[in-house]
C-alpha cells in the first residue's frame, strides 16, 4: 500500500453531513490497486456509507490482514486509525482492540484468501464471540496479491486465467456464518453500489459482527470467461433475495409500520432496516429460511445477494463477558489496583 | 543434611487419587511450625492412574532448591516401588502400606522399612471406596506427623480452617489423621532421628506458586485484557488471574467486570488479541509455554516492528515438540530473545521464584509500554507450578504505571501532522497515539516496510532508518531492565553465572563450594538485554561457569552473541532432564572441573 496523498480538491458545493464533513473527508490515500479492481468500488461504497452515517472518523478503526483487499483500509477514512496486521489474523487483533476499547467502530476488511484459507479459524471464532465489528470480505475467488492462485471460495469448475480448472469444493462465507451463529449476514456485489451502501450502513450499526461477503472481481487474474467471480458472471447470476433499506434513527420514519411485503428490524441505536420482500416466503429474521434460500440459489448456480439474515437481539462479546460499559482503556488505574491493604489480607491465605 | 529440621521426604502415589491435598497439608503444617520448607510436585501428563511424586524439603538454613538426597520415601504405588526404594539414602527410611505382605522389591539392605496398614485402617473405619481412597492420603499424613514430629495441633487447626463449613468432612479427616498418627506412635520409633522442631524462621514468608504470583502481578500492574489458550504449565496463571479479577475487579454496583479474558482458539489468536488490545491502549498479556511461543512468532515480529506493547508469559516446559509437558526446562531462551523472522530482539525477564514473578510482572508491563514492544517473562514449570516459600508480597501504593510516551488528546490538539516513528527525544522511542483519542493522532499501523512517518516504503534508507532506531531503542533498554544480581566473596577466583529457577540451587552450591575451599562469585542475570555489568563480570574471572537448564547452553550462546565474550571461555553446566536443579549438580560440575584443571 502506498500513501500518495490525493490532492485535497474542495468543491464549494460538496454536501456536508451532520459533522460538517464532506464525502471527501471520508476518503483515504490514492489506491494503488489495478484499474477496475472490484475492491476500489467497495472502498467507494464504504466512504459513502460512513459519510451518510456521519461517523466521526477518529472514532473508527480500520482493521485488515494481508492481500490486495486488505490494503484498501488505507484508501478510505484517513482520519481514522488503521491496523494492517498479518495474513489471516485481523479477527484476533480486532477482538483484542474491541476488548480494550468497546466504543470504537471497527471496520474489518479482508479477502477470500485472508478469511477463508489462512484465517478461516480466526473468522469462525470471531463470529462465535460476536465481536462488534463490520467484517467485509472482498471476495474475488483468487489470491490477487500473489498473482492469481485459486482461493478457497473458487467454485468447482471455474477456470484460472492460465486455464486450470478448480476441482475442490468452495467455502461459502455466507453459509458458514449462518451455521456458526452469525447475527448479521449479507452478500453483495462491488458493482452494485445501490445495494451495497445500505447494507454497509446497517452493518456498521449492528450490535455484533456484521459479515458481508462482497463479490469483488479481480480484473487482472479472475475476470475472464470461465470464472464465476467475474463482473459478467456475477451480473448475470445475481439474484437479490432481499432488498434492504436503511432508515437512520435521525430520519423520521413515515412509512406505515406494516406495509405489505415489508419487514422492519430496529437496530441497536434505534435506526431501522426495512426489507422489501423479493422472494415469496423469505424471512431475513429466520436463520433457517436464510440458509435454505441461499442453498437453493447455489444449487441453481445463482448468487443470492442482499441482507440475508439479521438478529439484533444476540449478545455481543462484551455482553457475554459482562464487561463494564466504560471502555477498559478509560478505567482509571485506581479502579484496577486493589492496593497494599488488600494484598496483605490476601497474603494470610498463603500462610 | 539429614538431621533435625534438615531432611527431605518423598511421597510416591498414583495421580488422580487425591494425594495433592494431603501433601500440601504436610508442607503447610511444617511451614506453620516456623521451619523453612519447599514442595516439588513431580506429576505426569495425564489425568488419572500414572505415577506421581511429591518431594518436601525441610531446611533450617532456608535452602529451597530440590533436595539432593531423600531421607524417607512413602511408597504407595507398586508400579514405582523399585525406583522409590532405590532413592532412599543409605540409613534412610521407607514407609509402605502394610495392609499387604511386604513386596520383595521394597526390601533393601541398609535402610529401615516401616510398615503401616493404611488401606486396612481405612477399610475398618470408613465406608465406600471413594472415601477410603481419599482418606488413605490423610492417614499417611497422620503417620508422617508422628514419624517426623509434625505438630498435631497445627494440623488440626488447618483442617478446621479448611472444612469450617463441612463438619462431616472435618470429622472424617480428623479421624484419619489420628488413625495414622496413633498407629505410627504405637508401632514405630517416633519421632525418627530426622524430625522437626519448631523454629521461628517463616514469619515473613508465604507459600506461593509462580503462576499465581505472576497473575497477581498482572492485576496490580493494571492489566485489563488477558488472552490465552490452555497449555501446561501456564494454564494456572490465567486461572489465577480470573480468580483475582473476580475478587478485585468486579464493579460493586453493577457486578460487571473491569477486565476481559478471552480464551482464544489458539495461541496465534491469543497473541493477536493481546497485541490488538495493547495497540488500543490496554495493558494486555498472554500466557503460554514453548509450543505456544512457536505459534506466536509472526505476531511477535509484528508487535516488535510496529512497536506495540504486550506482555508474554512463557512458562517453559521440557523439550521441542510436545516434549515433556509436566517437566521443567529453560529451553526457550534463544527463541524468546530473537523471536520471529527478520531482525528482531526482545526484552526478556527471568524471575527466579514466585516473588520475582510478582515483581517482574509489573516491571514487564512498565517496560512494554515504555519501550512500546513485546516483553517476555520467562518463567518455568518449577517456578510456575510448585509451592515455594518466598517472602511475603508487599505493594507500594504510590506506584503508578509507566505508560510511556502516549500523546493525550490535548497534546494532539496542537499537532499538525503526526508522525508515528520520529525519534524526537533521541532515545529511540517515538511517541504513540491511541485510536479514538483525537483526529490528529490517526495513523496507519503497518507490518509492511514503513518510514519514520509510518508511511509505506520500499526505500532502503527509509527502511534502515527505522530498524536502526529500533536497535538503538533496544540498546537503551539494557540500562533500564533489571540488572544482574551479583554475590561476591573475598578471594573468589571463579565466577558462576545463572538465571531464573536455577538460582536456588546455585546459591546453595556456592555455599557447598565454599565448604570445599572454592570461593565462587555468583551473578544472577535478571533480564535481556544485558547491561554492561554482565560483560564486566564475565571478564573478571579466570574461570566462568554458566549454569542453565537446557542442552545447548543457550544462555552461554546469548552471552557470547551479545557481549562478544568468547564462547569457550565459559564452561557450561547443563541440566536438562526436566527436573528442578539440585545444588549437587552445580557443585560437582564446578569442583570436578577445577580439580581436573589443577592436576
Ligand atoms: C503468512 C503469510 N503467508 C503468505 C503470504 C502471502 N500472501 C499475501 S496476500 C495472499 C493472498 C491474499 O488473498 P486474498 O485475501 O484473497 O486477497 P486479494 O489479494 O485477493 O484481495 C498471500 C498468500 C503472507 N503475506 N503471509
Ligand atoms: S490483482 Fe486483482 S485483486 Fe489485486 S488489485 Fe489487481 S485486480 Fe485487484
Ligand atoms: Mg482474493
Amino acid at each position: 500500500m502506498t500513501s500518495i496523498a490525493k490532492p485535497p480538491v474542495r468543491h464549494p458545493g460538496l454536501v456536508r453531513n451532520e459533522l460538517g464533513l464532506s464525502v471527501r473527508d471520508y476518503e483515504g490515500s490514492m489506491s494503488t490497486l489495478c484499474a477496475g479492481c472490484g475492491h476500489d468500488s467497495v472502498t467507494a461504497a464504504l466512504v459513502q456509507a460512513a459519510w451518510e452515517l456521519a461517523l466521526p472518523p477518529h472514532r473508527a478503526a480500520k482493521m485488515s490482514g494481508i492481500g490486495c483487499s486488505s490494503k484498501t483500509t488505507a484508501y478510505f477514512m484517513r482520519q481514522s486509525h488503521g491496523f494492517n496486521s498479518v495474513h489471516g489474523r485481523m479477527p484476533s487483533v480486532t477482538t483484542g482492540a474491541s476488548a480494550a476499547n468497546r466504543d470504537l467502530t471497527y471496520i474489518g476488511i479482508s479477502g477470500d484468501g485472508d478469511s477463508l484459507s489462512i484465517g478461516l479459524g480466526q473468522l469462525s471464532h470471531a463470529i462465535r464471540r460476536n465481536v462488534r465489528m463490520l467484517y467485509v470480505i472482498d471476495n474475488n475467488g483468487v489470491y490477487g496479491l500473489t498473482k492469481g492462485q485459486f482461493s478457497a471460495s473458487a467454485d468447482v469448475g471455474s477456470t484460472s486465467k492460465k486455464g486450470e480448472t478448480n476441482v475442490q469444493p468452495p467455502i461459502d462465507p455466507v453459509l458458514l456464518a449462518l451455521t456458526l451463529g452469525a447475527t448479521f449476514v449479507a452478500r453483495s456485489f462491488s458493482g452494485d453500489k445501490a445495494q451495497l451502501v445500505p447494507i454497509l450502513k446497517a452493518g456498521l450499526l449492528h450490535n455484533g459482527m456484521a459479515l458481508i461477503d462482497v463479490i469483488s472481481p479481480c480484473v487482472t487474474f479472475n475476470d475472464h470467461e470461465g470464472s464465476t467471480k467475474s463482473y459478467k458472471f456475477t451480473r448475470e447470476h445475481e439474484v437479490e433475495i432481499s432488498a434492504a433499506d436503511f432508515v437512520p434513527l435521525r430520519r423520521e420514519i413515515t412509512a406505515p409500520a406494516a406495509e405489505a411485503g415489508v419487514t422492519s428490524v430496529t437496530m441497536h441505536d434505534g435506526s431501522m432496516v426495512r426489507f422489501r420482500q423479493t422472494h415469496d416466503g423469505y424471512d431475513p429474521t429466520s436463520r433457517e429460511s436464510a440458509y435454505a434460500h441461499v442453498r437453493a440459489c447455489q444449487l441453481r448456480h445463482e448468487v443470492a445477494t442482499g441482507l440475508l439474515f439479521i438478529d439484533e437481539r444476540g449478545s455481543d462479546m462484551h455482553a457475554m463477558a459482562n464487561t463494564v460499559s466504560t471502555p477498559l482503556v478509560d478505567l482509571p488505574y485506581e479502579q484496577l489496583c486493589p492496593g497494599n491493604a488488600a494484598l496483605q489480607k490476601l497474603m494470610e491465605k498463603y500462610r | 543434611m539429614s538431621g533435625i529440621n534438615d531432611f527431605a521426604f518423598r511421597i510416591a502415589t498414583v495421580n488422580g487419587t487425591g494425594s495433592a491435598s494431603a501433601n500440601s497439608l504436610l508442607m503447610q503444617a511444617i511451614f506453620r511450625m516456623g521451619v523453612p520448607v519447599t514442595g516439588k510436585n513431580i506429576f505426569p501428563s495425564n489425568i488419572q492412574g500414572l505415577p506421581t511424586f511429591y518431594e518436601i524439603r525441610v531446611s533450617k538454613d532456608g535452602y529451597t532448591a530440590r533436595p539432593p538426597v531423600v531421607d524417607l520415601v512413602v511408597a504407595l504405588n507398586p508400579a514405582t516401588y523399585a525406583r522409590d526404594v532405590a532413592l532412599v539414602r543409605p540409613g534412610g527410611y521407607l514407609v509402605y502400606d502394610a495392609s499387604w505382605p511386604l513386596d520383595p522389591t521394597l526390601v533393601r539392605e541398609g535402610i529401615t522399612i516401616l510398615g503401616i496398614p493404611f488401606g486396612q485402617l481405612c477399610l475398618e473405619h470408613f465406608v465406600g471406596d471413594r472415601d477410603r481412597t481419599l482418606l488413605r492420603n490423610i492417614v499417611y499424613a497422620g503417620a508422617l506427623a508422628a514419624l517426623l514430629g509434625i505438630d498435631l495441633d497445627v494440623i488440626a487447626r488447618m483442617l478446621t480452617e479448611k472444612f469450617a463449613k463441612k463438619q462431616k468432612l472435618l470429622d472424617a479427616n480428623n479421624t484419619a489423621i489420628r488413625l495414622g498418627y496413633d498407629y505410627a506412635k504405637a508401632h514405630c520409633e517416633c519421632p525418627l532421628p530426622i524430625h522437626l522442631e519448631p523454629m521461628e524462621a517463616t514469619g515473613e514468608f508465604i507459600i506461593l506458586d509462580g503462576n499465581t504470583a505472576a497473575a497477581l502481578g498482572a492485576v496490580y500492574a493494571g492489566a485489563t485484557v488477558g488472552a490465552w489458550y490452555p497449555i501446561t504449565p501456564s494454564t494456572s496463571l490465567m486461572e489465577a488471574f480470573k480468580g483475582f479479577c473476580e475478587k478485585f475487579r468486579t464493579d460493586p454496583e453493577t457486578g460487571q467486570s473491569r477486565y476481559c479474558i478471552v480464551q482464544a482458539e489458539d495461541e496465534l489468536a491469543a497473541a493477536g488479541i493481546a497485541i490488538g488490545a495493547g495497540w488500543a491502549g490496554a495493558r494486555a498479556f498472554t500466557n503460554t509455554s514453548g509450543p505456544g511461543i512457536s505459534l506466536m512468532q509472526e505476531f511477535i515480529g509484528l508487535a516488535y516492528y510496529t512497536e506495540i506493547p504486550a506482555v508474554f508469559y512463557d512458562v517453559q516446559r521440557t523439550g521441542p515438540a510436545t516434549g515433556m509437558p509436566t517437566r521443567t526446562q529453560q529451553g526457550d531462551l534463544l527463541s524468546l530473545a530473537y523471536a520471529s523472522h527478520g531482525d528482531t530482539k526482545h526484552i526478556v525477564l527471568f524471575p527466579r521464584d514466585p516473588e520475582d514473578c510478582f515483581r517482574m510482572s509489573v516491571t514487564a508491563f512498565d517496560l512494554a509500554e515504555r519501550f512500546q514492544t513485546p516483553v517476555f517473562v520467562a518463567s518455568d514449570l518449577d517456578i510456575g507450578m510448585n509451592d515455594w516459600m518466598c517472602r511475603r508480597l508487599t505493594w507500594d501504593d504510590t506506584y503508578r504505571p509507566d505508560r510511556g510516551k502516549v500523546l493525550s488528546a490535548d497534546e494532539l490538539e496542537g499537532v499538525k501532522k503526526f508522525s508515528r516513528y520520529l525519534d524526537v527525544d533521541g532515545d529511540g522511542i517515538a511517541a504513540r497515539s491511541l485510536p479514538g483519542a483525537h483526529p490528529n493522532g490517526a495513523y496507519f499501523v503497518r507490518g509492511s516496510g514503513h518510514d519514520k512517518h509510518g508511511a509505506y516504503t520500499e526505500d532502503s534508507d527509509a527502511y534502515q532508518e527505522v530498524v536502526d532506531r529500533l536497535a538503538r531503542k533496544f540498546a537503551g533498554a539494557a540500562d533500564v531492565v533489571p540488572g544482574p544480581e551479583i554475590h561476591r566473596q573475598a578471594w573468589a577466583d571463579v565466577g558462576i553465572v545463572s538465571l531464573g529457577g536455577c538460582d536456588a540451587a546455585v546459591r546453595e552450591a556456592v555455599d557447598q563450594l565454599r565448604e570445599r575451599g572454592i570461593a565462587a562469585d555468583y551473578m544472577r542475570i535478571r533480564a535481556f538485554p544485558f547491561s554492561a555489568a554482565v560483560k564486566e563480570f564475565l571478564e573478571q574471572y579466570g574461570t566462568v561457569f554458566v549454569v542453565e537448564q537446557n542442552r545447548d547452553a543457550q544462555l552461554r550462546a546469548l552471552l557470547t552473541i551479545e557481549t562478544g565474550v568468547p564462547r569457550d571461555s565459559m564452561i557450561p553446566v547443563l541440566d536438562y532432564g526436566g527436573m528442578p536443579l539440585t545444588a549437587q549438580v552445580v557443585t560437582m560440575a564446578v569442583a570436578n572441573h577445577l580439580t581436573g584443571a589443577h592436576t
